[in-house]
């Protein structure tokens, strides 16, 4: 997308005119350009044509249909939009992904920036770095595996230890109550190596001098961090809070290993719910609508978001 | 230089996967030869090898015809296949279940084997009672039967003698749903807490038990085929206003709201895992490691707890006798053909011999399932009793009146699965009523069906 935007080719009438002052080998110089333009970006626009653009156009014609899968889609107007006004379900999916989103990025860019500053102020160890990248390489189904053992209320070793201090048992994934704050948990120890390795790169960028003047002047590591760390690093951290929210949003893969939507609905997030509706219920055309509702909310919060953290601004400049 | 070793394993990886989607998605009519070949699906990799010897079998009658079998895993099967149909790429026969293939017969995608049985004269009376006429939809026959399976208790050996319970208890067992009968009183019995005092014991501590002597199963939709469905039915209670194909659900029927709530005081008193500190993994693997003492289990899972490898050591014992008798559900697979097959003629030779008695004695050898065929299924009782298993409480179950009974088969099965489980999980949890919780999700079910 930041290709064709970036690098318009030129327009077919405004390109003659200035060829027209140049000398005629130029001219046809600046014709070769548009040709080759095309060229380097056919492949790009080709597959946004087909993987973007043409999906979401048919995804938003499924979602004014009937259509099962197996039969051909029939026109139904804004029926499926008339039926999820009422549907009890779609709200409670995106009460819990809203519940969800707010437990992880809270989380997730709270540990991932005390990581990040630890990584910058303290030790600039590559292979520290790599390990913190470690869970994040793990594939989701397998994390949620191996969490869902360890956590398990009855064989896993975190229950042992909770018991064996007193504690008791707790069904991490199995308790309506625990089961969407465990999966919360779960993600975040998933992606805060990565979100705090792009909030590093993001601090590299911060002129060492800045430091080295605070310093002098006594400040300790807290006043620096909030009165230089933070504010400089706005731009990038407005970036990675966008990008987390999306992802975030989309939470799939470790509910569809762990709970599958359970307890009681309790983790059934809108993505696992349009799954369901698509695949399982073979509602693929309300499924579309629940999908271009879903992808309204998302622009509008980007959009909020971009605005509220001034993204495309940096202090720096 | 670590990272970027994991970074290039983790590509590899990514790509090893999408190869394998790729060649997933192949389909193979390369008829080179005059040869067909035959994509032939089905979910339950313990049964893989039986059918494979049946294709073996058959390809070996049946020179010019390959099959090719594929095992998908329950969980992603339905959705595989779904994503096959719709992009026309559809195995030619796969093993069909019946609460699934409604949604497949609606939308045109079986092939109708009536007029095929007719013209071969398939004889549907050697199947065992009822298995055959579930796959009949308006006049219509859309599999031929494979197997079937019934439920029976499964309870630890060892956990029982040691509180006393003797094998001959276990087989005339009776519940009700006032005091839970002589099968609330064993698996008291069997429930032990830490310091090794049973259920019964006036100081049993609940709140630290060691073995619990039952363990429920609550992710069960809409049926509860796993628990509760069984003990509702032995209650008189029947789901739906006729089966298959009813149009009014009855879960509001008090007998199923004492049912459930017998559950619930079952777990109060100790007895049964709460629900909120259950575990993930499968009752099964909870039996296995020895966290309890007897479950319901499907005829299907007989080999997981006759596994010589388990260090515990496991039987099986019939159903309780309810108010209403005994009730255990039967269920049955069968074959089916896609409406769409480029080759129905070969692929009805498939499905003719994975119901005949040359293919079902092959998979009664192996004792992984009984077959449909009465005579197969003597078979494989004699292959589980000659590997020296007591198989008997689920066989006397089906060859007994009156003690099966068919769950339901409607449309919109997969939708009733998840709003009926949520209603029961809520008042096994305690956050509402039975009556109340059962009434309320009625009502959402039957609306479906206006």
């Amino acid at each position: 997308m930041g290709a064709d935007t970036a690098v318009a080719p030129p327009q077919k009438g405004a390109g003659s005119d200035p060829g027209k002052a140049r000398a005629p080998g130029g001219a046809r110089r600046s014709r070769d350009d548009r040709k080759a333009a095309w060229l380097f970006l056919a492949p790009a626009l080709i597959g946004f044509a087909l993987f973007y653009a043409y999906p979401t156009l048919r995804g938003i014609y499924y979602s004014f249909t009937d259509y099962n899968l197996l039969t051909d889609p029939v026109f139904t107007g804004a029926d499926n939009y008339h039926q999820l006004i009422g549907d009890e379900q779609f709200f409670n999916a995106l009460k819990v992904t809203g519940y969800y989103v707010v437990l992880n990025i809270g989380s997730q860019t709270v540990l991932g920036l005390l990581l990040a500053t630890l990584m910058h102020r303290l030790t600039r160890s590559v292979a520290l770095r790599a390990i913190l990248l470690v869970p994040w390489l793990v594939p989701n189904v397998t994390v949620g595996l191996l969490w869902m053992w360890m956590l398990d209320a009855n064989l896993g070793f975190v229950n042992h230890i909770l018991d064996a201090l007193g504690l008791g048992t707790t069904g991490f994934f199995t308790s309506p109550t625990w089961a969407m704050p465990t999966v919360a948990v779960v993600n975040t120890w998933a992606y805060t190596g990565y979100t705090a390795l792009l909030l590093y790169a993001g601090m590299l960028q911060i002129p060492h001098h800045l430091y080295e003047s605070a310093s002098l002047d006594g400040a300790g590591e807290w006043r620096m961090f909030t009165r230089i760390t933070l504010p400089l690093l706005r731009p990038v951290l407005a970036l990675v809070l966008v990008v987390s929210l999306i992802g975030s949003f989309q939470i799939f893969d470790t509910i569809a290993v762990t709970t599958k939507g359970g307890p009681i609905s309790s983790t059934r997030v809108i993505y696992f719910y349009i799954y369901e509706q698509a695949f399982t219920n073979f509602h693929m055309g309300y499924a579309s609508a629940v999908a271009v509702v879903l992808a309204v909310i998302l622009g509008v919060l980007t959009a909020v978001q971009m605005r509220l953290l001034r993204a495309s601004r940096s202090d720096l400049a | 230089m670590s990272s970027k070793h994991l970074r290039l394993g983790a590509a590899l990886l990514c790509l090893s996967a999408t190869t394998t989607l790729v060649s997933c998605g192949n389909s193979d009519d390369d008829a080179a030869g005059g040869r067909t070949t035959l994509n032939y699906w089905l979910w339950d990799d313990k049964q893989m090898p039986a059918y494979q010897e049946c294709a073996t079998a058959f390809e070996k009658a049946n020179p010019d015809i390959t099959v090719k079998i594929t095992q998908t895993a329950w969980g992603q099967y339905w959705q595989n296949l779904t994503t096959q149909l719709t992009s026309g790429e559809a195995p030619d026969v796969w093993t069909d279940q019946a609460s699934y293939y409604p949604q497949f017969a609606t939308s045109n995608q079986l092939l109708d084997l009536q007029p095929l049985v007719d013209r071969d004269k398939v004889d549907l009376s050697a199947y065992q009672a009822g298995l055959a006429d579930i796959w009949v939809k308006d006049g219509k026959r859309y599999g031929l039967p494979k197997d079937w399976d019934t439920m029976a208790l499964t309870y630890n050996t060892a956990q029982l003698k040691k509180q006393g319970v003797d094998a001959a208890e276990l087989d005339k067992l009776t519940w009700n749903p006032t005091d839970g009968g002589t099968f609330e009183e064993t698996i008291a019995k069997a429930t032990v807490d830490t310091e090794g005092r049973n259920g019964l014991d006036p100081d049993f501590d609940k709140n630290h038990v060691k073995t619990y002597g039952f363990l429920a199963e609550w992710a069960d939709g809409s049926q509860g085929q796993n628990g509760w469905g069984d003990l509702a039915a032995a209650n008189g209670f029947t789901y739906v206003d006729k089966n298959p194909w009813g149009t009014h659900y009855t879960y509001d029927d008090p007998k199923l709201a004492e049912t459930i709530a017998w559950f619930k005081r079952l777990i109060d008193k100790g007895y049964a895992p709460r629900f909120d500190k259950q575990s993930s993994v499968a009752n099964s693997e909870l039996l296995i490691a020895g966290k309890g003492a007897m479950m319901v289990s499907g005829s299907w899972t007989i080999s997981t707890f006759t596994n010589p490898k388990n260090q515990q050591k496991f039987a099986f014992a019939p159903l309780p006798t309810g108010p209403n008798g005994r009730k255990s559900p039967i269920n049955g697979l069968s074959d089916a053909i896609w409406a769409g097959t480029k080759h129905p003629d070969q692929a009805w030779k498939w499905v003719k011999f994975l119901a005949s008695a040359n293919c079902q004695n092959l998979v009664a050898e192996r004792a992984v399932v009984f077959p449909a065929l009465k005579s197969a299924t003597r078979k494989a009782l004699a292959a589980h009793q000659a590997k020296g298993d007591d198989v008997t409480a689920f066989t006397d179950v089906a060859a007994a009146k009156g003690e099966t009974f068919q769950l339901p088969v409607t449309e919109h099965g997969t939708e009733i699965n998840p709003m009926v489980q949520d209603a029961i999980q809520s008042v096994i949890l305690g956050r509402d009523k039975p009556e109340a919780a059962l009434k309320s999700v009625n009502d959402k079910v039957n609306d479906l069906f206006k």
